[in-house]
């Protein structure tokens, strides 16, 4: 009796919808585009971000960059190792996700979602380290104690990569929030559904709303505004074609953007810290360090 | 009292001219000769103090970059398998023959500039020669550096630098860049060429091998031709934020790694319980240092309120002292504008700041006939809205704003597009750290101002451009990492 009532219940779809300053809005312009799997079957129909989505999304992002820059390191790398705790307990809904986005068998799909948990790890780790590796204090030649410190650029976007939709999503998405930097991603343009379903993810993992915004649409159509946006400080192209790298790149110059380019990344193997310090600003204190003589200490 | 100038009248001290000596004519200096532009053409440089012509120099064009950055490409591959150590020691020899030649360089320098021996002597000089030493010691080091095992130099860097510091720009290019296997092309600025040049001399005295250095004089089509070459590795520049942008455009869509330091606006914050005297001493050479010319110059002073008018009158008595006039006379504190046109660029926006409202003050000040001269000049009543409280002046042009609470302040400082440096002034250690941290800024001096150190990264946030130059930082632009 139970089992026939299984075999005839239909399934609740979900309707994946972007996630920008830590709600789920649908797209302003109230369009979506089918996302199908590698064979062609319709999976979702998902939100086809407009400009103004874009802009709405850098102005979360900018909201969100105060406090969390200016959270500790320690509480930084908590809350993206919760992350790595709330994506374990939803682990088979990402394998089943990945497998159909990106054609892939069961059990490569698992590998591909615990390498991705793994990699949240990993920058959880590194919040508090990173300063210590690039930073640190400078021999002037003078009574000057003179510090190096880095600190995040600001609002990062982020092209996300076409292929590896969750593995390279994380890959490039964790090293710019670990640091303090807030994101604007676009999500793998055929492969949308793993990066908003992260979304969801990251709203229960106490990451404050606003820190990373997830937009699914057109990659050339949402990146061009992003590109050229005044309050955007760095891009990062890893999903861009040659000739919309390019473009994208010239019109980050406007406002002196940082630019990662794209390059060929194994997302399997362990990064090194070249994604991390690609949107690291440097920040040289000095000050007088005095003497101790009968006068006490003076500049 | 009259002013203490008068009571205490300075006779002229000038230093010897003799010390340097100018030939009538330069070429480009490519793969270790002098030579002529391919097209013949010349431009002549003159000392912005008198209008003299000291010398007429070849004039880089497309096929002269050409046959620099060939020369350069050809010289990689055996500098840059040299052993470290070799490297190493070629830049040591550059540091020790720029000591033993500083002062014929320092006068050279105040000549082709026009800004006081006082600071090519006591500044500019002795920083390049440190630059080389400390870049010279990282050349046999560089796996320790923290950019991998095998960090890799880039190639054929492109260089073109300013002419507000232009044997110290050259440092900060070239040592990093020999020191980690690079070979260079460097562009110098059209109204300061003869330091560069001289440093070719100097690269001939320490025997660097031919092609490693290579130096373009030319204009502004020179460097963007430099720029532009598709054989050249590496973009290093430092200029106005404006060139910087059209810089990076050009470099889109290739491999070339760029590094920008740029313009600035940086913001002198004085709080109530500064130190006033010294607070006065580093406002008068944040923005009076080299005529101003400076891009981290401190060129917005933000005073608190409740002392706005008991600093504006020991900063107004202190402006009284400062002594303008033959750069070469070493009791000059404030020389001369580089040329005509950053003249009148200045001149210019101290006239649209009188025009939109805010209040005018200049020293008595007597300005030679000859040449290219500007009182230094402090405004009042300025708002975040006047263009002299937005726009890179690069003069010896102050304006001065005010606030009540740090919040304020450190908003006020922060609002603008540049980021490049930055001063606070105050006797509370725990608001140096508040306010340190919420600047947005590369440099953050507190308690002083204008200090540089070769082991001490230097660059700016946002429109300041990006990249560092000093320090460990500083080899990050030349390597492949």
């Amino acid at each position: 009796m139970s089992e026939k009532t299984e075999q005839q219940r239909l399934t609740v779809f979900k309707t994946y919808k972007l996630y920008v300053g830590g709600k789920f809005p649908r797209s302003e312009s109230g369009r979506v585009y089918e996302v199908t799997d590698s064979k062609g079957n319709w999976l979702a129909n998902a939100p086809q971000s407009s400009r103004k989505d874009a802009r709405d999304a850098v102005v979360a992002a900018r909201k969100a960059f105060g406090a969390w820059s200016g959270a500790t390191a320690y509480n930084r790398g908590q809350v993206l190792y919760r992350v790595a705790e709330m994506l374990e307990g939803r682990r088979e809904q990402f394998v089943r996700e990945v497998a159909e986005a990106e054609g892939l068998s069961k059990s490569k799909a698992a590998a591909v979602v615990d390498a991705t948990i793994d990699r949240w790890v990993w920058y959880a780790g590194w919040t508090d380290k990173i300063s210590q590796v690039v930073g640190g204090a400078n021999p002037v030649a003078g009574p000057y104690f003179n510090l190096s410190s880095p600190e995040p650029s600001g609002v990062v976007a982020v092209v996300a990569p076409q292929e590896s939709s969750f593995l390279g999503l994380v890959s490039v998405v964790a090293p710019v929030i670990a640091t303090g930097n807030t994101a604007v991603v676009i999500a793998s343009e055929k492969a949308p559904l793993p990066a908003l379903s992260l979304g969801e993810v990251l709203a229960t993992s106490d990451v404050p709303g606003g820190v990373v915004n997830v937009l699914s649409g057109r990659t050339a159509e949402i990146a061009a505004p992003l590109a050229a946006h005044q309050d955007v400080n760095a891009i990062d192209l890893a999903g861009a074609d040659e000739g919309l790298a390019k473009e994208l790149e010239i019109a980050a110059a406007d406002n002196l953007k940082r630019v990662l380019r794209p390059q060929p990344v194994d997302y399997f193997e362990t990064p090194g810290i070249e994604r991390l310090t690609a949107f690291l600003e440097t920040k040289t204190v000095w000050h007088p360090t005095g003497s101790l003589g009968a006068s006490g200490s003076s500049y | 009292m009259n002013n203490v100038s008068s009571a205490f009248e300075y006779a002229p001290a000038p230093e010897s001219r003799s010390v340097v000596d100018i030939a009538p004519s330069y070429g480009l200096f490519i793969d270790g000769e002098f030579t002529e532009a391919a097209d013949g053409k010349v431009f002549k440089t003159i000392s912005p103090s008198t209008e003299e012509v000291l010398s007429e120099v070849a004039q880089a064009g497309s096929e002269d970059v050409d046959r620099a950055v060939k020369a350069a490409r050809k010289a990689f591959e055996k500098w840059s398998a040299l052993p470290g150590s070799e490297r190493a020691k070629y830049l040591f020899r550059i540091a020790r023959i720029i000591q033993e030649r500083s002062r014929e360089l320092a006068v050279l320098e105040t000549l082709d500039n026009g800004k006081p021996i006082k600071e090519t002597r006591d500044a500019d000089l002795p920083l390049v020669a440190a630059h080389f030493f400390y870049y010279a010691g990282w050349a046999d080091k560089l796996e320790h550096a923290g950019f991998g095992r095998n960090p890799r130099p880039l190639g054929v860097a492109g260089q073109v630098i300013p002419w507000n510091f232009p044997l110290l720009m050259l440092a900060w290019k070239i040592a990093p860049a020999l020191a980690t296997g690079n070979t260079v092309v460097l562009k110098p600025a059209e109204t300061t060429p003869l330091s560069a040049l001289f440093f070719a001399d100097i690269c001939r005295q320490a025997g660097l091998p031919k092609g490693v250095v290579n130096i373009l004089p030319g204009y502004g089509d020179t460097g963007a031709a430099l720029v532009a070459h598709p054989d050249v590795n590496k973009v290093a520049f430092t200029g106005s934020t404006a060139v910087g942008k059209e810089i990076a455009r050009t470099v889109a869509g290739t491999r070339k790694k760029l590094t920008l330091e740029l313009g600035g606006k940086g913001a002198n914050i004085v709080f109530d319980d500064a130190p006033i005297d010294q607070a006065v001493e580093g406002i008068v050479n944040g923005i009076f240092f080299n005529q101003g010319q400076v891009c981290c110059a401190g060129s917005r002073l933000l005073v608190q309120e409740s002392i706005q008018d008991e600093l504006l009158e020991s900063l107004k008595r202190r402006l009284s002292t400062l002594r303008l006039g033959d750069p070469l006379d070493k009791n000059t504190d404030i020389g001369a504008i580089n040329s005509a046109e950053q003249l009148a660029r200045i001149s210019a926006l101290a006239e649209q700041g009188q025009a939109e409202g805010a209040e005018r003050w200049s020293p008595a000040c007597e300005l030679p006939e000859s040449g290219y001269w500007f009182a230094p000049t402090l405004f009042t009543n300025v708002t975040q809205a006047h263009t002299i409280a937005r726009d890179e002046i690069f003069g010896p042009v102050l304006s001065v704003l005010t606030f009540r609470t740090p919040d304020e302040a450190v908003a006020k400082a922060n609002n603008t597009q540049y980021g490049l440096s930055a001063g606070i002034w105050t006797e509370k250690g725990s608001r140096i750290l508040a306010v340190a941290n919420k600047l947005r800024a590369g440099v953050v001096w507190s308690n002083t101002f204008n200090k540089f150190d070769p082991t001490s990264p230097f660059g700016g946030y946002k429109e300041s451009g990006f990249g560092r130059e000093g320090g460990r930082h500083g080899l990050e632009a030349y390597l492949d990492v």
